[in-house]
């Protein structure tokens, strides 16, 4: 019964921790940045969100539209304000342009979070659930909205894959991921592929906030937390590699559901922490990175 | 030393030191209090920028060793209640442990691998100290019997003194021969080592004396405020503000990293009318000028003075 129960429920947050970490592993596959505002961006999409569904009455579909457009518009900014300035930048040396992205986006996380604790609320916000009641899964008692919460992860999940194997626009981002100067050579313009997957990037966070914000509850104060679990995942299951990042969150999202059922709820983060740690000595790469 | 005694900076910084010596004189106490909690964060700026800048290793987690070390002390403090230097010194030692702990990984890891270690370090030490809450008091903190003094202005002393020794041994380690070697292994690794060197040890060597520095000055905050909690001296966003003073005053400058945490931690303070958007603001100003001046303060000043 026990057993059942973490089936499913880490089913459910499993699926979340994927769709989260994807964008995040998609930009760092592409166009190299880890950018540490990734949390912000998803706490934006899930405030703007739960603010458009309450307060301005447009219901819950259109204020989940509202947030997701509200990541994307988030993610722009992100990319055009301390992004490309960094990487135009003539002063920052090649070599340090890595850790200049770590810390500016770090700094651009944190005026997010202090941003939106000030203009809206520091409090969780929680969407009303996509759809109202419970069902019973083999005699386990799950809210519909956690099945609906899975069933659109893996919807968006699958529609990316598409996107990216079998659209002329997705073999070209899959080409820079793998050899940018390549693609270059045969004349694509590359700002315009990295403009194309900040908007999938933004996509995808918007849905990860909004989502997580209806099936948990979403602060201004989570931004940091989101952005190390993201981190976590996608270092897990190798920089870089999307289907490596798909096993890695399911295997913390398992992790965790089951130390807190079956150990104490206190513990839940520690057993993936170690496991990550020891990944990380055994084999920096992750689970299917390339070096 | 010659050309030491001979530039202008010496000076300056003289003059700055005995300026900031004699500001009990006419400062208010409670201006002087948050100085002294400034001149801490320099230590551990500068121990960072030992790390960050001359040995090339990204280190998320400065609060893993600054935490160490601080309640290490606290802990012994408040069980056996030894004199305030051992305490300390115990601090010092357990918070090396902690480096050579992230000196391993280290050797075998790169950029933001290595970033990651470090970050999660924290995050496991501060579950830890939640766990072991009988201990380390949990999520709530514990106080600390012992006090450096209850007198303001000596405890101003006491934090201006050690930041004073502390910028004159880190800068003098970072322009000696191992300073140099230390550079030389961060900016290229295989270089460094065809040409001799042993880069193994250097970087064992200053990932032990960073751990040393934020270890003693982590347990001394501590013993100056009080009271020690995850919230003062563990949290990451407490590591972040070490990370943005260093990366604000300039990396590679030791003192710029003390200038900038002093900066930082006096821009916050006076901005606090603003409320909560005081931190929106000090953030917007450090993203700005790692985005017009990615040299930092000092390294722009410095940059200027050669160009001309």
């Amino acid at each position: 019964m026990v057993g059942l129960q973490i089936l499913i429920d880490g089913f459910a947050i499993s699926s979340l921790y994927a769709l989260g970490a994807m964008g995040f592993t998609l930009i760092f596959g592409v166009s190299g940045v880890l950018n540490l505002s990734h949390g912000g961006i998803m706490a934006i999409a899930a405030v703007i969100g739960w603010l458009a569904a309450g307060d301005l009455g447009l219901g819950t579909y259109l204020g989940t539209l509202v947030g997701v457009v509200a990541g994307l518009v988030a993610a722009y900014v992100t990319y055009f304000m301390v992004i490309l300035p960094i990487q135009r930048s003539r002063a920052i040396p090649r070599d340090e342009t890595e850790i200049f992205i770590l810390t500016g986006t770090l700094l651009w996380g944190i005026m997010i979070q202090v941003g939106l604790a000030w203009l809206f609320t520091d409090n969780p916000v929680t969407m009303r659930p996509l759809i109202d009641g419970v069902t019973y899964i083999a005699g386990v008692r799950t809210p519909k909205n956690e099945i609906m919460i899975a069933v659109i992860c893996w919807v968006v999940i699958g529609l990316l894959w598409l996107l990216v194997n079998r659209t002329p626009a997705g073999k070209r981002l899959l080409a820079a991921s793998i050899n940018p100067r390549g693609l270059t050579l045969l004349g694509f313009d590359l700002s315009r592929i990295y403009l194309f997957v900040w908007a999938i990037y933004g996509v995808l966070a918007g849905v990860a906030g909004v989502l997580l914000a209806s099936f948990l509850g979403v602060s201004s104060a989570s931004a940091g937390q989101l952005t190390a679990s993201a981190f976590s995942i996608v270092v897990l299951g190798g920089l870089g590699s999307v289907s490596g990042s798909l096993i890695a969150a399911y295997v913390v999202g398992y992790l965790e559901t089951i130390t807190a059922y079956l150990i104490a709820p206190t513990l839940r983060p520690i057993p993936a922490l170690l496991l990550l740690v020891l990944v990380v000595y055994v084999r920096p790469q992750g689970i299917l990175g390339r070096r | 030393m010659k050309t030491l005694l001979r530039s202008p900076a010496l000076y300056i910084a003289i003059a700055v030191v005995i300026v900031a010596a004699l500001l009990p004189l006419w400062v208010s106490a409670y201006l002087l209090g948050i100085l002294t909690v400034a001149y801490y964060f320099g230590v551990f700026s500068m121990a960072w920028d030992l790390l960050f800048g001359f040995a090339g290793e990204v280190n998320f987690g400065p609060t893993f060793l600054i935490g160490l070390g601080a309640y290490t002390a606290a802990i012994l403090d408040n069980e056996f209640g030894p004199p305030i230097v051992v305490c300390i010194m115990a601090g010092a030692a357990v918070a090396v442990l902690g480096g050579l702990a992230l000196a391993v990984p280290a050797l075998r890891l790169s950029g933001p691998y290595f970033g990651l270690v470090t970050l999660v370090a924290v995050l496991l030490l501060q579950n830890a100290i939640v766990i072991f809450a009988h201990w380390t008091g949990g999520e709530i903190g514990m106080t600390v019997p012992d006090v450096l003094s209850i007198d303001t202005n000596e405890n101003y002393w006491y934090a201006l003194a050690f930041l004073v020794v502390c910028a004159i041994l880190l800068f003098g380690l970072s322009r000696s021969a191992v300073g140099l070697i230390l550079q030389a292994s961060g900016q290229d690794r295989i270089e460094a080592q065809a040409l001799g060197f042993n880069v193994t040890k250097h970087k064992i060597a200053a990932f032990c004396i960073s751990a040393l520095f934020s270890g003693v000055a982590g347990a001394m905050l501590i013993f100056y405020m009080g009271t020690a909690s995850v919230d003062t001296v563990i949290d990451i966003s407490i590591g972040v503000q070490v990370i943005i003073a260093a990366v604000l005053g300039g990396r590679r400058t030791i003192l710029g990293a003390a200038l900038g945490s002093i900066f930082l931690i006096l821009a916050t303070e006076f901005l606090r009318p603003l409320g909560q958007l005081n931190t929106f603001v000090v953030s917007a100003v450090a993203l700005a000028v790692i985005l017009f001046f990615p040299d930092g303060l000092l390294g722009y000043v410095l940059r200027a003075g050669e160009r001309e």
